[in-house]
C-alpha cells in the first residue's frame, strides 16, 4: 500500500502559513485588509470542504453553522455582556449543538434529500433570527460597538479593530483550523470518511459506523464554520441575518468547487479567487455576476475537480 | 553588438557603483516627478473624491439607480458652481450588491484603495450597519441616505451621519397627529415582519396614543408570505384606518386582494410610499388605492405650489411632472427618498467649507464641522425643504408630506412642521473620541 508522502505535505501546509505570515508586512493597506477577510471566509470554506469535500455529505445549509457562531458571539455580547474571548467560545458551542442537533435529525437522509433538508433546516434558522428580531435585531442587525471588540489577557492587551491585530488573529484562526484539518483528513477517521464518500455500503460492510464518523463529521464541519461566524462577529463588529440567508449556503460550496473539493489548500485558493473575481469585474460592469458565473462555467469545464484537485490530478498526486 | 558589449561590461564588473547609482538618482527623480506635480496641485484644484457606495445591484437596485442619477446631477450642479472650496467633486462608485458584508469590505476599499475623503450614499439599514464599524475603525466619515433610524439611536459611532433625509422614528411620529383627526382613531396595522415593519410596529402606538387614537391591531407578515387574503380576517370591524408599509413585490398582490376582501366598502388606507417607490401608482392592481393617503419624503409628482428651487432639481435630476424620467415615463422614480442625495451633497460642502477641509488629514475636522451645523434653509440646495440639525445624533429634522391618490396621481394635501418629528436624543455621539 502506497504511504502518502509526508515530507512535501508538511513542507506545503508550512509555507503557507509562513507566506500568510510574511504577507502582512508587504501588502498594501486595501489587501491586508482583504486577506484578513479570506482567512476568516477561508475557514468557513475549510468546514464545508470537510463534510462535502472528504465526506461526500452536499449540504445545502452551511449558513446556519456560520450564523450560529455569528450570532452565538454577537448575542453573547450584546445580552450578557461577554468579552470576546467567552463570545468566541459561545459561537463555537452554539455551532457544535446546532451541528449536533442537525447531524442527528439530517443525515437520517443522504444525496438529494440531504441538501433539500439541510436547506430547510437552514431556512428555519434564518427565518428564527427575523423572527425573534427584539433580540436579533432581525434582517437589520447591531453593530458590536468598538470599544468592546478588545482582548486583554493578563496585561496584554489587543485591539481587534485594529489592521494588524486583526490580520494576525484571523492568521491564528485560519492556520490553527488549517492544521486541525489535515490532521482530520490524514488520520483514520479522515480516510474513513473517504471510504463513505466512495462506497458507503462497503465501508459499513468493512465494519465501520458510517452513522458515527458522518455525524462527527458534521460537528467538526459546523463548529469550524461557527468559528469563521464568531471571528467575523468580533473582527468586523457586524451581526444580521444576511449571513443566514441561502446565499451564505451556496458561496461555500462555490469557494470549495474553485480552490478543489477534498483539498486541504483549495477552499483558501478558491475563497480568494472568488473575492477578486468579484471586487475586479464589479469595478467595470454592473453584471459582474454575469462574469463571476462565466468564471464558474470556464472552470467547471477546463478543471472540473477545482485548481488543486487539477492540479493533484495532473501533477502533485500527493497533495492531500 | 552594442547589446553585447552592454551586458558584458555589466557581467565584467565594469560598471561603477557611481554610475549605477547616478542612473537610478535619474530614473528615481523622473518616476518622482509627476507625482510631485500632483501633490503641489492637490492644495489648490485637485478633486474631492467621495466614494458612492450604490446599490447596483440585489434588492436596492432599483432605489440605486435614482440615487445614482441624483447624485450625478447634484455633482454637476455643485462642480458648475465651482466645487467645494474651489476643488470640484470626483465621484467613485462601488457597487455593494446591497449587501452588509460587501458593503463594509467597499468601505475599507474606498478608504484604503481609491483613498476617497468620505464615503456617501448609503440606503438599505442592513448595508448601513454592517458598514458602519468599518467606517468608525478606519477613521472616514460616512454620510448615509438611509431613512433608517440606526445613526439617531447612537449605537453605531462618531464617523457616521444622516444630514439629508430624516429618519422612519421621527416620520412616523409626524403622521400620528394628521392620521388621527382627518382619517380616523381606531387604527389596524399590516406590516411586513422584519425591522423596516418593526419600525412601524414600535414607533406608531405611542405616537397615536398622544393623540388620542389607538392602533386596536397589529397584523405581523411573515417575510416568505405571498398571498394575503387570510390575513384579512384578523381586522377587527370596528378599524377606521388600515395602516399599511408592505413592501417590495408583493405589495401589488396584497392591495389587489385587500380590494377583493372590502369590495367598495373599505376602511380608510394610509401608508408609506416605500412600498410603490419606483412602482407607477396607475398599475393594474392598484385602483383599490384611489383615495388613500401616503406618506412622501418629497412628492413624487410636480405640485401646484412647488418652490423654484423644487423645480429646479426636478429639472436637474431629469423627473417629468408625474415624477418619472424624462422621455420614459414607465421608469418611476424614488422621489420621496432620493432628493436626500442631492441635499446630503450639499451638506458635504459646507462641512468641508467649514472645515477648512484640505485632505483626510482633516477627516476628524469635518466631523466636528458638520457636528456644529445646526439648520439647513430651502433654496436650491435643499429643494425638499427647511431642517434642522441634530450634531449630538448627527440625524436631521425636516418636514413630511402627506399625499392622497386622486385620479392617478398623487397630491399633497398636509405638510407636517419640523417639530411634529422632533423626539427626544437616546444619545450623543459628540463625547465619542474621533
Amino acid at each position: 500500500m502506497n504511504r502518502p508522502v509526508t515530507l512535501p505535505i508538511y513542507a506545503l501546509h508550512a509555507a503557507v502559513i509562513v507566506l500568510l505570515f510574511l504577507l502582512q508586512f508587504i501588502l498594501p493597506d486595501f489587501h491586508h485588509g482583504v486577506l484578513a477577510r479570506v482567512m476568516v471566509l477561508a475557514v468557513f470554506a475549510m468546514g464545508y470542504n470537510l463534510l462535502f469535500g472528504y465526506a461526500g455529505l452536499l449540504s445545502l445549509g452551511h449558513a446556519m453553522f456560520f450564523s450560529a457562531g455569528l450570532y452565538g458571539a454577537g448575542l453573547a455580547v450584546e445580552h450578557f455582556g461577554f468579552g470576546m474571548l467567552p463570545a468566541f467560545g459561545a459561537g463555537l458551542v452554539a455551532g457544535g449543538l446546532l451541528g449536533l442537533v442537525i447531524g442527528l435529525l439530517a443525515l437520517r437522509t443522504s444525496g438529494v434529500a440531504f441538501m433539500i433538508v439541510t436547506m430547510m433546516f437552514a431556512q428555519v434558522f434564518y427565518l428564527v433570527t427575523l423572527y425573534f428580531a427584539d433580540w436579533t435585531h432581525g434582517d437589520e442587525g447591531f453593530v458590536i460597538a468598538q470599544p468592546l471588540r478588545q482582548i486583554a489577557i493578563g496585561s496584554l492587551h489587543f485591539d481587534l479593530t485594529q489592521p494588524t491585530t486583526r490580520y494576525m488573529t484571523a492568521f491564528l484562526l485560519f492556520s490553527i483550523v488549517l492544521i486541525v484539518t489535515l490532521f482530520i483528513v490524514r488520520s483514520a477517521h479522515g480516510r474513513v470518511l473517504v471510504a463513505i464518500r466512495e462506497n458507503e455500503e462497503r465501508t459499513r460492510m468493512l465494519g465501520y459506523d458510517a452513522f458515527a464518523n458522518k455525524l462527527a463529521a458534521v460537528i467538526v464541519s459546523a463548529v469550524i464554520c461557527a468559528a469563521a461566524g464568531a471571528a467575523y462577529a468580533i473582527l468586523f463588529g457586524y451581526v444580521g441575518s444576511t449571513f443566514a440567508s441561502v446565499q451564505y449556503s451556496i458561496l461555500p460550496l462555490l469557494w470549495v468547487l474553485l480552490g478543489g473539493a477534498a483539498t486541504t489548500l483549495g477552499p483558501l485558493l478558491g475563497t480568494l479567487f472568488m473575492y477578486y473575481v468579484v471586487d475586479i469585474t464589479s469595478g467595470f460592469i454592473s453584471a459582474y455576476l454575469f462574469i463571476v458565473g462565466l468564471a464558474l462555467i470556464l472552470l467547471v469545464l477546463f478543471f472540473p475537480k477545482g485548481i488543486l484537485g487539477t492540479i493533484r490530478d495532473r501533477w502533485l498526486g500527493w497533495l492531500p | 553588438m552594442a547589446g553585447n558589449r552592454d551586458s558584458k561590461s555589466l557581467l565584467n564588473g565594469t560598471l561603477s557603483r557611481r554610475a549605477a547609482l547616478k542612473g537610478f538618482g535619474a530614473a528615481a527623480g523622473l518616476a518622482l516627478a509627476p507625482g510631485y506635480v500632483r501633490y503641489a496641485q492637490a492644495q489648490s484644484s485637485a478633486p474631492i473624491k467621495i466614494g458612492f457606495q450604490a446599490h447596483r445591484t440585489g434588492i436596492g437596485a432599483a432605489y440605486g439607480r435614482w440615487y445614482e442619477k441624483t447624485t450625478t446631477a447634484a455633482v454637476k450642479a455643485i462642480n458648475d458652481a465651482g466645487g467645494i472650496g474651489g476643488r470640484p467633486i470626483e465621484i467613485v462608485v462601488e457597487d455593494d450588491g446591497t449587501d452588509p458584508k460587501r458593503g463594509a469590505e467597499v468601505v475599507g476599499k474606498f478608504a484604503t484603495q481609491h483613498k476617497t475623503d468620505i464615503v456617501y450614499g448609503t440606503l438599505f439599514s442592513h448595508v448601513v450597519i454592517g458598514s458602519a464599524p468599518t467606517a468608525g475603525e478606519l477613521k472616514i466619515p460616512y454620510y448615509v441616505v438611509s431613512e433608517g433610524h440606526h445613526v439617531a439611536s447612537t449605537k453605531l459611532n462618531r464617523y457616521v451621519f444622516q444630514p439629508g433625509i430624516t429618519d422612519v422614528k421621527s416620520q412616523i411620529q409626524a403622521m400620528a397627529p394628521w392620521v388621527a383627526s382627518n382619517v380616523g382613531k381606531k387604527v389596524t396595522m399590516i406590516f411586513p415582519d422584519f425591522a423596516f415593519g418593526h419600525d412601524h410596529r414600535d414607533y406608531l402606538p405611542p405616537a397615536l396614543k398622544a393623540q388620542g387614537a389607538e392602533v386596536i391591531a397589529q397584523i405581523a407578515i411573515p417575510p416568505t408570505e405571498s398571498s394575503f387574503t387570510k390575513y384579512f380576517p384578523q381586522i377587527p370591524a370596528e378599524t377606521e384606518v388600515i395602516y399599511h408599509v408592505m413592501v417590495g413585490p408583493a405589495v401589488l398582490t396584497f392591495v389587489k386582494e385587500l380590494g377583493e376582501f372590502y369590495g367598495s366598502n373599505r376602511p380608510q388606507l394610509f401608508g408609506f410610499i416605500d412600498s410603490l417607490e419606483a412602482v407607477d401608482i396607475n398599475s393594474p392592481g392598484l385602483e383599490f388605492l384611489d383615495g388613500s393617503h401616503f406618506w412622501e419624503g418629497s412628492p413624487r409628482y410636480a405640485q401646484e405650489n412647488d418652490s423654484e428651487a423644487q423645480k429646479a432639481y426636478r429639472a436637474a435630476v431629469g423627473i417629468d411632472d408625474n415624477g418619472a424620467a424624462v422621455g420614459d415615463p414607465k421608469d418611476v422614480s424614488t422621489a420621496a427618498h432620493m432628493f436626500g442625495c442631492w441635499e446630503t451633497l450639499y451638506v458635504i460642502k459646507k462641512a468641508m467649507e467649514d472645515a477648512g477641509y484640505k485632505g483626510p488629514e482633516d477627516r476628524a475636522k469635518l466631523v466636528e464641522a458638520t457636528e456644529a451645523l445646526t439648520k439647513f434653509d430651502e433654496g436650491p440646495e435643499h429643494p425638499q425643504g427647511d431642517k434642522i440639525f441634530n450634531g449630538k445624533i448627527h440625524q436631521c429634522f425636516g418636514h413630511q408630506n402627506i399625499s392622497k391618490v386622486e385620479g392617478g396621481k398623487l397630491k399633497v394635501v398636509h405638510r407636517t412642521s419640523i417639530e411634529e418629528g422632533l423626539y427626544e436624543p437616546e444619545g450623543d455621539y459628540t463625547t465619542m473620541p474621533l
